[in-house]
């Protein structure tokens, strides 16, 4: 008897360790996720892929020079699993007129961003009491970057023209930028005269997505690197006052797996794709004149990269800057892009986006709108003739163009 | 309720005889039988096979720990015992005890050395088979930074009456250093503010203090409070000021109580951690967790020709909040939170030894409280003394 009890036991343990897998948690759905590669990468770009993510999940410790100052100690502390930022990191730009009224970024005072968390006994850094303009801003969703820094710049001058001609209020346009000392001009790129066109950030004031992740490090994370080697330093101390890290702090090893790892993170699978009012949604979408802005498909130009190379996508952006009327304005100048100025984000992920933000969506440039009904109804200044379509909209039609933007 | 308050009064004001050291937990160790010299140890190993959101690793065997024992009873009432443990091979090796026990009266020893502050269930009672369960309780690791030994010195001593006893400690440490907040984990980690250079000297030349007091009834069962805290940062260099002084505070409640033919155990922590207000957010300022654990014998006869053997059903429930308070850009509540429920199966084929195997599962949250990440695994292995 006793014997067989324990040879009972005995069986069922190894049925449990056999059946292991079967039981074990599951990899969510695909389509649910946005960490993944675009497809068609070679193993050796896959691997770069990885050693990207790796580094943009990195939390930097203060030996390794997240002193003295930073808003946030990872990549992922603000975009969140590649997603859409909180609130709680929102960043905050200041800046101020001259008096020969240029807009100036206050580089003397720790400007043109605050970095108000410090740690191991520094001190956080506090607006300068003359800084007079200010942009606050949550984090965008970072997938699909590759697709959009491949498309080349003519397309953005075509759809500036195009949205000019038609004449009904819509007339985007794109923010030259004086590139830093390390760029690289590439065949999309069209130089005017020593300026080029930004595309990255809340106001397109970067142009590409090293300009991006330099700045990201150093002003978000408070890190050097080879491409930019001072430190953010607290004005309120002194200046000479950066923290005791030999820089830079990261080399270009990082610096470069961090881009290569923002170009090839695939855009998000729809879902419910076939869904009937998803279907109608898309049409109202389009009829209301969203796609105006919001521009459903682009197509990249060749790239080293085979996977984005002549690549047809739909990231519902121009990537142009719009004028999105006084409520939106926040009076804070980014190159030639005005304080009503924003680019228009892609909408690509946009129901996956409460899913980073704590269950609560957080929309537009710093958050300020908790649905998608009060995102669209704070839209003025251009796009506010296509709004007086949307406020035309039967209850039953606007569900339909939720469930499409959710679909997204 | 009355009842329970009456007794523990009865055994605070009824100082009858008195128990010697021997009752302390960390000499209910097999090989110690209070002879002269004696030399002990344990040893675990495990096999693990987990899976993070359908991402495994595959299996992997550890050999966790070796911890060897030497006590020495110097005379009757002065006693000496270390712990020497070598954790992964010979990646980790520390001095986890060496400490002196001097016995003025049974109410009143001093203990001075490397010690293990008393601080909830398992830190001074961590020995690997005397656990049912392979991974040690989450809230005995990451808020009790189990095991924590530091230098120090003080007091403890019993009290008992007919079937009543009372146990304190009283310490005096070196601390928790400057790790809490500085540490590769990019948040508030209790464990990391563990210093091997606190062994040399203190970091603040402020001392931590811990203390704990326990009741014990045969009946009833036992329940301790303890409290462990103390400054825990560098504020000054070379006498100059740096930084305000920041305080940590834990303060445990643990039980030990009998239920049916089994056991019911476990313990609750609440941890609040002075952090400069600008990083609170991120670096938590307050810590909870707890866990309960119900080991229960399924089978005790001779087994295998062991004549004792058991065969325990096991279950652990965890619950720790790492971030405690709100978001004040959103109010909303902040994440950071780990589930976990453990289930297994134990062989004891003599006291000292425990063949286990655990099904482990845990819902973690970020700290934006976004859906959870669902790990789940088996571990199997072993521990004994010897
Ligand atoms: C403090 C929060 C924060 C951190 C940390 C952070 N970002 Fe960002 N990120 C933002 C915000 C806010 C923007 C929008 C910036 C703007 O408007 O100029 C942004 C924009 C971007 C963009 C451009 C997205 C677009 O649609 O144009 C990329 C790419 C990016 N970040 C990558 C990174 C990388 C890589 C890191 C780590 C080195 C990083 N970010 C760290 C908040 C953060
Ligand atoms: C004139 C161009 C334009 C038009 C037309 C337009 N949008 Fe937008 N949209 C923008 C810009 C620019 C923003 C970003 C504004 C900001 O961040 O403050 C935006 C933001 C959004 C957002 C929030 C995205 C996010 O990630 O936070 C949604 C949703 C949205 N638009 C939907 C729509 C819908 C639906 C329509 C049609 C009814 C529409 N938009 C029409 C330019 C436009």
């Amino acid at each position: 008897m006793k014997q067989i009890n324990i040879l009972l036991l005995l069986v069922i343990m190894v049925f449990i360790f056999s059946s292991c897998e079967s039981i074990l948690p599951k990899a969510p759905d695909s389509s649910d996720t946005i960490a993944e590669p675009i497809e068609g990468l070679t193993p050796h770009q896959l691997a770069f892929f990885m050693e990207g993510d790796e580094l943009f999940a990195k939390i930097f410790t203060p030996d390794e020079g997240l002193v003295p100052i930073f808003i946030q100690n990872a990549c992922e502390g603000c975009h969140v699993g590649d997603g859409k930022g909180h609130p709680f990191n929102k960043l905050t730009r200041f800046g101020k007129y001259d008096e020969d009224g240029n807009f100036d970024y206050m580089l003397d005072q720790g400007g043109p961003q605050l970095q108000h968390r410090s740690i191991n006994n520094y001190l956080p850094e506090v607006l300068p009491e003359n800084a007079t303009h200010f942009s606050d801003r949550i984090a965008p969703i970072v997938i699909g970057m590759g697709l959009l820094a491949s498309v080349d710049d003519q397309t953005l001058l075509d759809l500036v023209e195009l949205q000019n001609n038609e004449m009904d209020g819509i007339t985007g346009k794109v923010n030259y930028v004086l590139p830093n000392d390390f760029f690289l001009s590439e065949d999309i790129h069209i130089d005017s005269s020593g300026y080029y066109i930004g595309r990255f950030g809340k106001k397109a004031s970067k142009v590409t997505l090293l300009d991006q992740v330099v700045f990201a490090l150093k002003q978000d994370i408070g890190l050097t690197s080879d491409f930019d080697t001072e430190d953010p330093i607290n004005y309120v101390i002194a200046s000479n006052t950066s923290d005791g890290v030999p820089d830079p702090e990261v080399g270009s090893d990082v610096v470069n797996r961090l881009v290569f790892y923002m170009r090839t993170l695939k855009s998000p699978s729809r879902r419910n794709e076939t869904d009937q009012s998803v279907i109608d949604g898309e049409q109202i979408f389009k009829d209301m004149g969203c796609v105006k802005c919001h521009v459903q498909t682009l197509t990249t130009a060749s790239s080293e990269i085979e996977a984005l190379s002549n690549k047809v996508f739909h990231p519902y952006t121009d990537l142009l800057l719009h004028d999105m009327g006084m409520s939106l304005n926040d009076n804070y100048r980014e190159g030639n892009a005005k304080g009503g100025e924003w680019r228009t984000p892609p909408l690509w992920g946009l129901g996956l986006a409460d899913d980073s933000q704590g269950g609560i969506g957080y929309y537009l440039h710093d958050g300020r709108a908790t649905s998608l009904e009060q995102a669209i109804e704070m839209h003025g200044g251009e796009a506010a003739g296509v709004i007086v379509n949307y406020n035309n909209l039967s209850d039953e039609e606007k569900g339909k163009l939720y469930a499409f933007l959710m679909s997204l | 309720m009355n009842k329970i308050i009456a007794s523990i009064l009865i055994m605070c004001i009824s100082v009858g005889s008195v128990l010697s050291q021997e009752s302390e937990s960390i000499y209910k160790r097999p090989f110690i039988d209070f002879g002269k010299t004696a030399v002990g140890g344990y040893l675990e190993a495990n096999s693990n096979y987990f899976s993070e959101d359908g991402v495994s690793e595959g299996f992997s065997m550890e050999m966790r720990r070796f911890n060897i024992f030497l006590f020495s009873k110097i005379s009757k009432r002065v006693k000496f015992l270390s712990e020497l443990e070598f954790e992964h091979g010979t990646e980790e090796i520390a001095l986890e005890t060496a400490q002196l026990d001097f016995e003025f009266s049974p109410f009143l020893n001093f203990r001075a050395g490397i010690i293990l502050p008393e601080i909830g269930l398992v830190n001074s009672n961590h020995d690997s088979p005397k656990w049912e369960i392979i991974d040690r309780p989450l809230s005995s690791t990451s808020i009790i930074p189990s095991t924590l030994s530091e230098v120090g010195f003080g007091l403890f001593g019993n009290l008992n009456s007919g079937n009543q006893f009372i146990n304190y400690h009283l310490y005096a440490t070196n601390g928790l250093q400057d790790g809490i907040i500085l540490n590769e984990e990019g948040r508030t980690h209790i464990a990391s503010g563990k210093s091997l250079k606190s062994f040399e000297e203190d970091n603040n030349g402020r001392l931590m203090y811990n203390a704990k007091i326990s009741v014990k009834n045969n009946n009833f069962g036992e329940i301790g409070f303890s409290y462990y805290g103390g400054v825990y940062n560098t504020f000054a260099l070379e006498g100059e000021v740096v930084s305000e002084e920041r305080s940590l505070d834990l303060y445990a409640i643990d039980f030990v109580l009998p239920f049916g033919k089994g056991v019911l155990q476990g313990e609750m922590v609440n941890a609040l951690i002075d952090v400069p207000s600008d990083i609170v957010e991120i670096y938590s300022s307050q810590q909870k967790g707890g866990f309960v654990d119900l080991v229960y014998p399924l089978y005790k006869k001779e087994m295998f020709g062991y004549q004792n053997s058991v065969i325990n059903a096991c279950v652990r429930y965890e619950n720790l909040d790492y971030n405690m308070g709100t978001f004040k850009s959103t109010g909303t509540e902040i994440g950071d939170e780990v589930t976990a429920v453990v289930a297994g199966l134990s062989f004891r084929p003599t006291d000292g030894t425990i063949f286990r195997a655990n099904y482990r599962h845990h819902l973690t949250t970020d700290i934006l409280g976004n859906a959870p990440a669902i790990m789940g695994g088996f571990q199997v292995g072993f521990a004994t003394y010897f």
